[in-house]
């Protein structure tokens, strides 16, 4: 500054700057304000030093500490590996599934972690929460099961599979009874009237009696003689609410009589640990309450 | 020129001084402020203030209150980590955090209130910032003497004297914002158990960490840093002008009674003389270093310690005290102009406003903590999937349900739906069947799966409460949630 103006009306000294005669007054900062600041540089400084900060073509400056956030996060998931850990070992070592869901805590710990395996596994099929997808992948959160749903039933499905090469896979086959010529396309309407008797959908009863006998001879073996289904054979209920193949209309169930379409489940026994099957199978017992 | 002309550019020139003072390149060193003693009815009112204050700050976290095993029996405890707050009978949950909002409200409407009747009585008496100040500066004058001797003894070159006068300064302010800070660290945890602790290198690094940053803010704060607060750092002086108006009492400089001001003589005539005979007591004693003769401004903090000082002086000299007063700029302005005072009228539509505010927010406070419930429950619908249907046709909807059990004891609760009286509902995992048990203070979570007849399901969703009863003491919680069905 060349020269010290002081303006005569406030006695404030001013900047020395001037706009259309209009003159700045100098408002200086108090010093304690300047030094808070030029702590705050120094700390940026010092920050720039220790952590990394700097970006350049290849990187960017490591900072002398070494500190990375990719490293801290895998330190925080080792944390939390090592914490579940005992939890894990505890479920691993459960002499069985139901002494798992009969600890308050194991239950607990069984249901999030089960969550997030059957996120993870299962959720591409059977829809977050299990609320299954239409064209033959069946909802979990509701009470049908087609294979049992006990604990046990689940875990072994879980396990094993349904129709793969698993050796211990479920296995079931439905004939084609249509295709190959097993029935013809009259005994077919009439089975299919017949199976929506069952659930007192039938609107034409002489059909419904004479399908009663083609039920008899070629289905109640495996759906029972109610058509109440056989879970150990994996035979769907036919006289509840709940279809996995259309929407329980006279032509869908036609359709599945003349060429029936049959569901496969990949054996998790490989692939997921002995704790993540049971996790994972608690949790799917528990979404609709279980059996 | 006449001698009062000679004495206004006397002071002219002192202010000028003062501004060549501050006009400093880049930034403005500090004009350090060396307040005298004074005494008086508001030096009175501001220590009793002072020790009040400083009694309740310090012993209330050693209070008890019994609340049963298990629980802690301090009664004033933010228990952070185990997430409540102890309030003598009260006990608050997170999820009940209002009420600290509601306080907060209570406490700026108080603000508002007594700025609009007495200006800034709240920065000149209970201000923490002002009651550690004026505590620092007892110790302050206590040991390095008043006023004088004070900017003497800085002035003086170094010696024994003044190294050991400092020391014992510094170490007793160090003293006094140790036990500040402490004190605060125990408002957050239990205060006998902290002391025991802290004394024996038990406590955590956080409760040294916090009692040390709070040593240290009080230290910097109420020994260095002084008025710089108020003025440079504090929102308050920036905003309360909004609270202030002509009927509001500041401290005030009668000028038109005061002026022309300058030296008096003992025993000669008061004629064309004001009352203001410019012994500078009031700024000596001020604690934030203005000249209060300069009108109202943002630095006064209102404790009206120059009017002690003032009255004093008026008192020797012969003239009638309340030269320096509590006043509103209405009078200042009436008497100004000749004309007789009026009464000072508290009652202004902006005070009755603040009053309304205040009693209907303080009862909605008091009438939530009365009528607090030790039972809460909250339902969060399941929506993946939204809805599945069941084997007999029904509609089935799950929920997570959190019980909040804010009592004492371990309790038990059945739970309906109010709509449906007839709804199938299934505790997942509760044992025995259909009971749902909570834990002493705490919040115990259960999958709950409710069906619905289809024919009683009827537009896309329905609402639906869930009515939590407890099984001794049919004590009952309600909370209205949706079932959800399929849309056709």
């Amino acid at each position: 500054m060349t020269k010290r103006e002081i303006d005569s009306i406030s006695g404030q000294e001013t900047t020395g700057h001037e706009w259309d005669g209009i003159k700045e007054l100098n408002h200086p900062l108090p010093s304690w304000w300047l030094y808070t600041f030029y702590a705050s540089i120094l700390v940026a400084v010092i920050y720039w030093v220790l952590m990394p900060a700097i970006p350049w073509f290849n990187g960017h400056s490591n900072g002398i500490l070494g500190y990375s956030q990719r490293a801290s996060l895998d330190h925080v998931m080792e944390a939390a590996t090592a914490a579940q850990a005992q939890y894990i070992a505890r479920i691993d070592q459960a002499p069985s599934l139901a002494a798992i869901r009969a600890d308050a805590d194991l239950f607990n710990f069984a249901q999030a972690g089960g969550r997030a395996v059957f996120n993870e596994n299962c959720a591409a099929c059977h829809g977050l929460g299990g609320s299954g997808r239409p064209g033959g992948f069946p909802t979990l959160a509701d009470d049908d099961w087609i294979w049992g749903g006990t604990l046990d039933d689940i875990a072994q499905t879980v396990r094993h599979g349904i129709r793969n090469a698993d050796p211990d896979s479920r296995q079931s086959v439905m004939p084609n009874f249509g295709t190959d010529s097993i029935l013809t396309a009259p005994q077919i309407a009439d089975v299919a009237e017949f199976v929506l008797s069952l659930s007192n959908r039938s609107t034409d009863t002489a059909a419904a009696g004479r399908g009663k006998t083609v039920f008899a001879d070629n289905c109640a073996a495996c759906h029972g003689d109610n058509g109440q289904g056989k879970p150990e054979l994996g035979a769907p209920n036919l006289a509840d609410a709940i279809w996995l193949y259309g929407d329980g209309s006279k032509l869908a169930i036609m359709a599945q009589v003349t060429k029936p379409k049959m569901g496969v489940m990949p054996a998790w026994g490989g692939r997921l640990s002995e704790a993540q099957q049971r996790m994972v199978t608690v949790y799917v017992h528990s979404l609709s309450g279980g059996q | 020129m006449t001698e009062t002309a000679l004495q206004d550019s006397g002071t002219q020139e002192k202010v000028a001084s003062r501004r060549e003072q501050r006009a400093e390149p880049l930034y403005v060193g500090r004009i350090r402020v060396y307040p005298r003693k004074v005494r008086g009815t508001l030096r009175r009112f501001k220590s009793a203030m002072l020790v009040l204050l400083l009694a309740i700050y310090y012993a209330a976290p050693w209070l008890r209150w019994d609340r049963g095993p298990g629980a802690p029996d301090q009664a004033l405890l933010i228990d952070l980590p185990g997430r409540r707050a102890y309030f003598f009978w009260v006990e608050i949950w997170p999820q009940e955090v209002y009420y600290l909002t509601g306080i907060l409200v209570l406490a700026a409407l108080g603000l508002f209130l007594a700025t609009s009747l007495f200006g800034r009585v709240w920065c000149g008496f209970t201000c923490p910032q002002t009651v550690w100040t004026d505590l620092f500066m007892w110790v302050e004058r206590t040991i390095e003497g008043d006023r004088n001797a004070r900017m003497r003894l800085d002035k003086s070159p170094l010696s024994l004297g003044k190294v050991a006068k400092k020391i014992a300064k510094h170490g007793a302010w160090l003293v006094i914002a140790l036990l500040t800070g402490g004190a605060w660290a125990m408002y957050f945890t239990d205060a006998p158990t902290l002391v025991r602790q802290f004394f024996t290198g038990g406590a955590t690094v956080t409760v040294y960490f916090f009692v040390g940053l709070f040593t240290f803010t009080t230290y910097l704060l109420a020994g260095w840093a002084r008025e710089q607060v108020c003025t440079y750092m504090c929102p308050w002086p920036r905003i309360q002008g909004a609270m202030l108006d002509e009927d509001s009492l500041n401290v005030t400089y009668r000028a038109w009674r005061g002026e022309p001001r300058g030296k008096h003589k003992a025993g000669t005539s008061w004629e064309g003389h004001g009352d203001c005979v410019d012994c500078f007591s009031c700024v000596a004693v001020c604690p934030t270093g203005i000249d209060i003769r300069d009108g109202a401004q943002l630095e006064c903090i209102g404790c009206g310690l120059c009017i002690d000082a003032c009255n004093e002086v008026m008192e020797k000299v012969g003239r009638p005290r309340g030269l320096i007063d509590f006043d509103s700029a209405r009078n200042i302005a009436l008497q100004s102009a000749g004309k007789p005072p009026v009464a000072w009228r508290p009652f202004r539509l902006r005070t009755i406003v603040y009053v309304t505010l205040l009693f209907l927010v303080a009862a909605g406070v008091f009438a939530a903590l009365g009528t607090r419930s030790t039972l809460d429950i909250n339902v969060l619908p399941e929506r993946t999937p939204l809805f599945v249907l069941l084997k007999d046709g029904s509609i089935q909807n799950a929920y997570t349900i959190k019980i909040l059990n804010k009592q004492r004891q371990a309790r038990e609760f059945t739970l309906a739906v109010k709509e449906h009286p007839g709804a199938r509902i299934e505790i997942v995992g509760a044992d025995p069947a259909g009971v749902l048990a909570a834990k002493p203070d705490h919040v115990a979570t259960y999958r709950v799966l409710v069906s619905l007849p289809r024919a009683e399901v009827g537009e896309d969703s329905e609402a639906m409460t869930f009515v939590l009863t407890d099984k001794s003491s049919s004590d009952t919680a309600r909370h209205q949630t949706v079932f959800r069905g399929p849309d056709r």
